[in-house]
């Protein structure tokens, strides 16, 4: 194996172009560890975002070999043969290089009704939840989002219809569905239940394909499906 | 090319399940203009389905029973999938739905080939 990698990184805006980098390789070397070494080494002008580095934060995601990554976990050595391949996230503008703007992805959280709406005040007592509760094991399966839209870049959907609130926001919104304590849902299941909400979904599974924390929003999409309708036959949304 | 975040059963199923709903519509004028034959009277419709009789055809025919067990096999995996409590084991129900297909196409060819 040689002991440089040829790394072909996206710089400027939307319409801007790859530049190739030669890095040394190096053991457990991740691709944010090449990223940080072409910022730091060859050209301090490489825009990038990152912070924690142990894959919780959810800054340093990027499209690596074409498909979205979260590139502190993503190991060089375990990538396919051939040069290293960086670009931002798809389906977000791009700012600068390897930074996307993540606002449109963030806007769509508050679209699809992803506030705790409190059902008591600061006074009323702790809530009891039971863990064995089918609510709960929901909420749980899909608490764990580090916000890293890696499923959104991953997403056809989006892609197809600009306005779709993709499988983040309606995962959020599902873990507050299954919230005992929110009083929000009826506000909630409306918001995810029109065109470009849960239904707007295909089942095409990338979502829980590429997801770095191997949540399925897929189930939880499914599962808004249900609730939605079960709510119109009630005469709700 | 197919885009490398599209590498996997799930989006592939839905890839066969969009073509098949689409070659299946663009079909069903078809279908119609051959059942509207029997308006001309009996002969009109038995020439038609002479016409049908050949080997072309009827290959063209099995195209159609893999579209439209494809379908319906795929339609009963997304109902399964949104309707049903999750399972994991998708790249099966994925794996089943193109067995039904193909398997409905090979019966359907044998039964030509038998007649």
């Amino acid at each position: 194996m040689a002991d440089t990698i040829d790394a072909r990184i996206w710089r400027g805006g939307a319409d801007g172009r790859f530049e190739t980098f030669s890095v040394p390789r190096r053991a457990s070397q991740t691709v944010l560890d090449v990223v940080t070494y072409i910022q730091r080494k060859l050209d301090p002008t490489l825009s990038y975002r990152f912070a924690c580095r142990v894959g919780m934060c959810g800054s340093c995601a990027m499209t690596v070999n074409g498909k979205p990554r979260w590139t502190c976990r993503t190991h060089v050595a375990r990538l396919e043969d051939g040069p290293l391949t960086v670009e931002p996230l798809r389906n977000l503008p791009r700012i600068k290089d390897l930074a996307a703007d993540m606002a449109p992805f963030f806007d769509k959280w508050a679209k699809a009704g992803g506030r705790f709406v409190p059902s008591t005040d600061a006074e009323a007592d702790f809530a009891i939840v039971e863990p064995a509760s089918a609510e709960r094991r929901a909420a749980d399966a899909g608490i764990e989002c580090i916000g890293c839209a890696v499923c959104y870049s991953a997403c056809d959907l989006v892609s197809w219809n600009p306005d779709y609130l993709g499988p983040a926001a309606l995962n959020r919104a599902w873990t507050l569905v299954n919230d005992v304590r929110d009083a929000g849902n009826a506000d909630r299941l409306d918001a995810v239940a029109g065109d470009a909400g849960c239904h707007a979904c295909h089942s095409q599974q990338s979502c829980r394909e590429h997801c770095p924390k191997s949540l399925n929003p897929t189930a939880s999409i499914a599962g808004l499906k249900r609730a939605t309708l079960r709510a119109a036959w009630k005469g709700g949304p | 090319m197919n885009r490398p975040h599209r590498a996997h059963p799930a989006w592939w199923a839905f890839a066969v399940h969009r073509a098949s709903g689409l070659a299946l519509t663009l079909f069903v004028p078809l279908h119609f203009w051959a059942l509207g034959t029997a308006i001309d009277g009996e002969a009109a419709l038995d020439g038609m389905l002479r016409w049908t009789d050949n080997a072309l055809v009827k290959f063209a025919e099995t195209g159609l029973v893999v579209l439209l067990a494809a379908h319906m096999a795929g339609g009963v995996r997304l109902l399964a999938v949104e309707f049903l409590p999750w399972s994991d084991r998708q790249k099966t129900a994925v794996a089943a739905s193109a067995g039904v297909a193909i398997a409905a196409g090979l019966l359907f060819l044998f039964n030509v080939t038998a007649a």
